[in-house]
C-alpha cells in the first residue's frame, strides 16, 4: 500500500522583499492547487529565513519565489544559498518578471527554473514537475 | 528495502537530537501511508505518550485561527515547545490544496513553535489516519503541546477528535454555529467551547445556547465532566490567558486518576478503528473493481459472497 | 459655456459643446461631466508618474517632463520609501531607487524639487502609509522656497483603504491609519485649501485583478468610509469633500470603462447629497485622475503596447477624467526609458489635439449601449454598496474595516483575477501576442537600468545627515510624536513637520508612530 508515487507535490509560495504584488502569486497558488498540488502559501514580505524554516518544517518538494522589482539578482540567489545551507536540496523556481539578459545569470545562481508572465497554467505545473522530478534523480 | 531502514534511523536518531528538519520527513513518510509508516510508528510507538494533545476546530470564520495563532505563540514564548498540524481541506475535484495557516501563525514559529500544514488529501478516512501518527512523530521528539487545527463541524473533524486529548470547539456569536456542532456529534466530545468575537452583539445568547445544549447531552450522555464555555475577542487578545488557563485545567483534570489512561484507550481504539476501516474498505474497493452484474443475483447476496471470499484470505499488508 | 469660440471638426464643421437631452455635463448627478464646457475650458492635466533612483536623477526627469509639455508633477517612491524604511533599512537592500526615487530626509525633497516653483506648479505624491511625511517634507520644502502653504497645488494618494485591499503597501493597522488620513485631511481643509489630501483610488484594486465594477463600487466604499471617518472626527462634510479626489484605472474594454466613469459621478452625487448631507455642489462632483492600465500591458511584442495605451486613454477622456497618465511601453518590463515616457506623453497630446473629441462634452452620452453600461455599473456597485452597509450595521466605514478584517475584499479580487487568469488560459479571452498573433517583436527594446551606484550614494549621504544633524532635536521631535499619537483627538501634522524640519529620518517617524499603532500583518487570504 505504498503510495508514494500518488502523494501530491507540496510546494512553497512566496515573495521576498518589500514589493507587494501579489496578483500572480496567488493567481499561481490557485493553478497548482487546480493541477492537484499541496500550496504552503506564504505570500509577501518573506525573509530568507521564514522561507527556509517553512521548506524544513513542510519537507516541501519546492520552492516557488515571486519577482517584480528586479530584486531577483539579489534575491533569487540568496535563498538558492540559504537553503543550500540549511542542508535542504530542494529546487526554486522564479515567477514573474525576469529580462531575457538576465536568464544565464539565473541558471549560474542555481535557480532550477524561470517562469515569465504570460505563462500558462500547464506552463507553470509543469515547470515544478520537472523541477521536482530532476532533483529527485 | 535496506537503506530505507537505515535513512529512516538516522532520520529518528538526528529528530531525537532535535533536528527539525528530520522531524519534517518523518512526518512525510508518516503522511504517505504504507510501509514506511507503519517504520515509522514502530521507532516512535514508545517514544511517545507524553506530550497533551489538543484538537480546535469550528466553523469557518469563527476566527480559529488566529486563536491558534496567539495559543501557540503564547506557549512558545512561555518556554514550551509546541506544534502545530493545521489541517486544510484537499479540492474534491483535482485533489490539490491552498495551505494558508502557516502564514497566521509566523510569530508563532519565530518564538519556537513548529507548524506543519496538511490537507486531508480526498478520502475522509486518510485523515484519521494520518494524523495519530503525525501526532505521535511530535510527541516523540519532545513538542508538547500538540495542537490539531481543522476548520469545519462535519465528520472528518469528529474523526480528527478522537486523536486529542483536549477537544475545542470555537463558535461565534451567531447562534448558528452552536446548532451545526451540535449536529455534527462534536457536543459529545468537546471539552472546551470558546464563544469568539465576543464583542459582537449576540455573543451572550451564544452562551447561553451553548449552555443548553450543554445540559440536555448531560441528561442523555455520559460525559464525565462538563464542558467549560470561554469567551474570547482573539482579534483584541481579550480572553487569551482564560483560553489557555482552561486547557491547562483540563489537562490537569485528566491526569488525575484514570482519566487520562481512559483517554488513550479511548484514542487508541479509535485508531485502531480507522485502520481497520480502511483496510476494510481498500480491499472492498480493489474486491468489486472488476466484479460484473449476474442476473438474478441481489446486491445483498453479491456483497455476501464477496465479504466470504474476503475473510478466506489472510494477505493484508 | 463658451460659445465665443468655434470649435470645428477637421473639416471645418461646426460644432456645439454637448449633444442630446436630460442632464447636461455640470449638471447634478453629473453622469455627463462635471463642467458645463468640459475640455473646451481646459484640457485634463497631463501628468506623468515618474520616479528614480535619486532625488537628483529625478529632478531631471521632472525637468525633462515640463519642458515636453506636461502640465503637473507626479511622484513615485521607490518600495522602501513607500514602506515607511530608509535606504539603510535591512529590508531596503536591493530596493533602494528601484521602483522609483529614494526619500529618507527633508534634504532629500528639497532637491526633488530644486529649481521648481512649487507655487507655480501642481505635484502629485503617490503615497499611502507614510503619505503624512511626505506631504510634511512638501510644505518644509515650500516655506523654505518662500511659498506660503495655503497656495500649494497638488494631491496625496494618502488612501490607506484600498492597500490593505489591493496594493499592500500599509504599515499600521486599518483604524490608526484612518486616524492619520483624517489628520491630513483637516490639516488640509484648514491650512491647504488647494490641496487634495485623498486620492481615493480604484486603479490598484484594477490592476490585483478586479472587474470594472469592484474597482468602481470599492473605491466609491472607500470614499465613503472616508466620509464617516471624517465626520466622526468632527469636521462638516462640506469643509473636505470638495478637495476629495479619485484615481480610477482606464481599462481595455473601451465601453465598459466608460460607462464606469459616468456610473461614477452619478453615484458619487447622490451618495453625497442625500446620504451625507453635503449642500455645497463642489462636494458632488467628483474629479478623477486615470491612468491607463499598467496590468494589460505585454512583455510580449511590446511595441504593440503603445496601442493599448492610446486607446485606454481615449476611454478616459471621453469618460471625462481631469487628469491622465499613459504608460509607457516599455510597463512590464522595467521603469520607462526617456524615449518611451516621451511617447506615452504624445498619445496624449494626440488625443488632446488631434481627434476632436475634446470639442464636445460626453461625446457618447445618449448611446443606448453606454447608458445601458452606465445603468449597470450602477446596479453592481449598489448591490456591493449593500453587502458591506450589512457588514458594518449601517455604517460603510465599519463595513470595510470587516471586510478587510475577514479578507472579503481581497477574496473577491482573487477569485476574479484568476476566473480572468483561466479564460486566457482557455483562449476563451484573447490577449494579442500572448495567447493569439504571437509572431514577431523578438527584437530586445532598450530598458531602463538603475545604476547600482544609487543605493551607495544615498547610504553616504543618509549616513552624512544622521552625523551633522541636531540628535538632540530630533529625539525630542520624535518623543513628541509618540506623545501625541496615543491621543486621537490632535492633529499628528504639526508634529510631523517639526520632525522633518530637524531632519528625522521617514523610517525613525515612522518607527516613533507604529510603536503606538502597532503594525499590520495581512492574514494572508488566498
Amino acid at each position: 500500500m505504498n503510495k508514494k508515487e500518488n502523494a501530491p507535490i507540496r510546494i512553497v509560495l512566496a515573495k521576498l522583499g518589500l514589493d507587494g504584488h501579489d496578483r500572480g502569486l496567488k493567481v499561481v497558488a490557485r493553478m497548482l492547487r487546480d493541477a492537484g498540488m499541496e500550496v504552503v502559501y506564504l505570500g509577501l514580505r518573506q525573509t530568507t529565513e521564514m522561507v527556509v524554516t517553512a521548506v524544513e518544517q513542510e519537507d516541501a518538494d519546492v520552492v516557488g519565489i515571486s519577482m517584480h522589482n528586479a530584486g531577483h539578482l539579489t534575491l533569487a540567489p540568496r535563498i538558492v544559498k540559504a537553503l543550500e545551507d540549511a542542508g535542504l536540496d530542494v529546487p526554486v523556481i522564479v515567477g514573474g518578471i525576469v529580462p531575457e539578459n538576465d536568464l544565464e545569470a539565473m541558471a549560474e545562481a542555481g535557480v532550477a527554473g524561470v517562469l515569465g508572465p504570460g505563462a500558462s497554467a500547464e506552463d507553470v505545473a509543469t515547470c515544478v514537475r520537472e523541477a521536482v522530478a530532476t532533483r529527485g534523480e | 528495502m535496506a537503506s530505507e531502514d537505515s535513512t529512516l534511523i538516522s532520520l529518528v536518531e538526528k529528530a531525537s537530537e532535535g533536528d527539525r528538519r528530520s522531524v519534517g520527513r518523518l512526518l512525510t513518510l508518516v503522511e504517505r501511508g504504507g510501509e514506511s509508516a507503519e517504520q515509522v510508528a514502530e521507532s516512535t510507538h514508545t517514544l511517545s505518550g507524553k506530550s497533551h494533545v489538543i484538537g480546535i476546530t469550528g466553523a469557518p470564520g469563527a476566527g480559529k485561527s488566529t486563536l491558534t495563532a496567539c495559543l501557540a505563540r503564547d506557549l512558545a514564548v512561555s518556554g514550551y515547545k509546541p506544534a502545530v498540524l493545521a489541517v486544510d481541506p484537499s479540492s474534491p475535484l483535482t485533489g490539490g490544496a491552498i495551505l494558508g495557516d502557516r502564514v497566521r501563525m509566523e510569530e508563532a514559529s519565530e518564538a519556537g513553535a513548529f507548524i506543519r500544514s496538511m490537507a486531508t488529501r480526498g478520502h475522509s478516512g486518510g485523515l484519521a489516519l494520518a494524523v495519530p501518527g503525525m501526532v505521535r512523530v511530535f510527541d516523540a521528539f519532545g513538542f508538547n503541546p500538540i495542537i490539531i487545527e481543522t476548520v469545519g463541524v462535519g465528520q472528518v473533524e469528529v474523526d480528527v477528535a478522537s486523536a486529542a486529548d483536549t477537544v475545542v470547539v470555537v463558535v461565534t456569536s451567531g447562534w448558528g454555529d452552536a446548532v451545526q456542532a451540535n449536529k455534527a456529534g462534536l457536543l459529545e466530545i468537546a471539552d472546551l467551547f470558546v464563544v469568539n468575537k465576543a464583542d459582537r452583539p449576540g455573543a451572550s445568547d451564544a452562551r447561553r445556547d451553548l449552555e443548553l445544549m450543554i445540559d440536555l447531552s448531560q441528561v442523555t450522555g455520559q460525559a464525565t465532566r462538563r464542558p467549560d464555555i470561554v469567551m474570547t475577542t482573539a482579534i483584541e487578545g481579550d480572553g487569551l490567558e482564560e483560553f489557555k488557563n482552561a486547557i491547562f485545567e483540563h489537562r490537569d483534570f485528566l491526569s488525575e486518576g484514570e482519566q487520562i489512561s481512559f483517554r488513550r484507550s479511548k484514542r487508541w481504539k479509535a485508531e485502531v478503528r480507522s485502520r481497520l476501516d480502511y483496510l476494510l474498505s481498500e480491499v472492498a474497493r480493489e474486491s468489486i473493481e472488476n466484479i460484473e452484474e449476474k442476473e438474478g443475483a441481489s446486491p445483498g447476496s453479491v456483497a455476501r459472497e464477496i465479504a466470504r471470499n474476503i475473510l478466506k484470505k489472510n494477505d493484508f499488508r | 459655456m463658451d460659445e465665443k469660440k468655434e470649435f470645428r471638426t477637421m473639416s471645418g464643421v461646426p460644432v456645439t459643446s454637448v449633444y442630446g437631452e436630460g442632464p447636461l455635463p455640470g449638471e447634478f448627478p453629473y453622469t455627463r461631466g462635471i463642467h458645463s464646457g468640459m475640455y473646451r475650458d481646459r484640457l485634463w492635466t497631463m501628468r506623468m508618474f515618474a520616479g528614480f533612483g535619486t532625488a537628483e536623477d529625478t529632478n531631471a526627469r521632472f525637468k525633462d517632463l515640463l519642458r515636453a509639455g506636461g502640465t503637473g508633477l507626479s511622484t513615485a517612491f521607490d518600495m522602501p520609501t513607500l514602506m515607511g524604511r530608509d535606504s539603510d533599512d535591512e529590508w531596503s537592500l536591493g530596493e533602494v531607487g528601484r521602483a522609483g526615487v529614494a526619500v529618507d530626509t527633508l534634504d532629500d525633497m528639497i532637491d526633488l524639487f530644486a529649481d521648481i516653483d512649487l507655487g507655480q506648479v501642481s505635484t502629485s505624491m503617490t503615497i499611502n502609509g507614510p503619505a503624512a511625511i511626505l506631504l510634511a517634507m512638501y510644505v518644509a520644502v515650500a516655506e523654505q522656497g518662500g511659498v506660503e502653504r495655503s497656495k500649494l497645488n497638488g494631491t496625496l494618494q494618502n488612501d490607506i483603504l484600498k492597500e490593505y485591499q489591493a496594493q499592500k503597501e500599509y504599515i499600521f493597522p486599518p483604524r490608526p491609519s484612518v486616524r492619520l488620513v483624517s489628520d491630513v485631511v483637516s490639516f488640509t481643509a484648514n491650512e491647504m485649501p488647494r490641496w487634495n489630501p485623498i486620492s481615493i483610488s480604484g486603479y490598484h484594486i484594477r490592476e490585483a485583478g478586479s472587474t470594472a465594477a469592484q474597482e468602481l463600487a470599492f473605491t466609491l466604499a472607500n470614499g465613503f468610509a472616508y466620509v464617516e471617518a471624517a465626520q466622526a472626527a468632527g469636521l462638516n462634510v462640506d469643509d473636505f469633500a470638495p478637495r476629495l479626489s479619485f484615481f480610477f484605472n482606464s481599462h481595455s474594454d473601451f465601453f465598459e470603462e466608460i460607462g464606469k466613469f459616468r456610473a461614477a459621478r452619478r453615484i458619487w452625487a447622490r451618495w453625497l447629497r442625500d446620504r451625507y448631507g453635503a449642500k455645497d455642489e463642489r462636494s458632488h462632483k467628483l474629479r478623477f485622475h486615470t491612468q491607463t492600465a499598467g496590468v494589460s500591458l505585454t512583455a510580449q511584442q511590446p511595441e504593440i503596447n503603445i496601442a493599448r495605451v492610446a486607446i485606454q486613454a481615449l476611454a478616459g477622456v471621453i469618460g471625462g477624467t481631469q487628469s491622465l497618465h499613459t504608460d509607457s511601453y516599455d510597463e512590464a518590463l522595467a521603469l520607462p526609458t526617456e524615449d518611451a515616457a516621451r511617447i506615452a506623453l504624445r498619445t496624449q497630446q494626440i488625443v488632446a489635439h488631434e481627434t476632436g473629441v475634446t470639442n464636445v462634452a460626453d461625446p457618447l452620452g445618449g448611446s443606448d449601449y453606454v447608458e445601458w453600461m452606465t445603468d449597470e455599473m450602477e446596479r453592481q456597485a449598489e448591490e456591493i454598496f449593500k453587502h458591506l452597509e450589512e457588514l458594518g450595521d449601517g455604517s460603510i466605514l465599519e463595513g470595510v474595516y470587516v471586510g478587510i478584517e475577514n479578507g472579503w475584499f481581497v477574496g473577491e479580487i482573487a477569485d476574479a483575477a484568476y476566473r480572468f487568469e483561466r479564460e486566457v488560459n482557455s483562449g476563451e479571452r484573447l490577449i494579442v501576442g500572448v495567447n493569439s498573433f504571437t509572431e514577431g517583436g523578438d527584437e530586445d527594446i532598450d530598458l531602463l537600468s538603475i545604476d547600482p551606484g544609487t543605493e551607495d550614494i544615498q547610504l553616504k549621504r543618509l549616513a552624512e545627515i544622521k552625523q551633522s544633524r541636531d540628535s538632540d532635536l530630533v529625539e525630542k521631535a520624535l518623543s513628541r510624536l509618540s506623545a501625541e499619537a496615543v491621543d486621537s483627538e490632535i492633529n499628528l501634522m504639526p508634529a510631523i513637520i517639526e520632525a522633518v524640519k530637524v531632519r528625522a529620518t521617514e523610517g525613525e517617524i515612522v518607527r516613533a508612530l507604529e510603536s503606538v499603532f502597532g503594525t499590520y500583518v495581512e492574514k494572508a487570504f488566498v
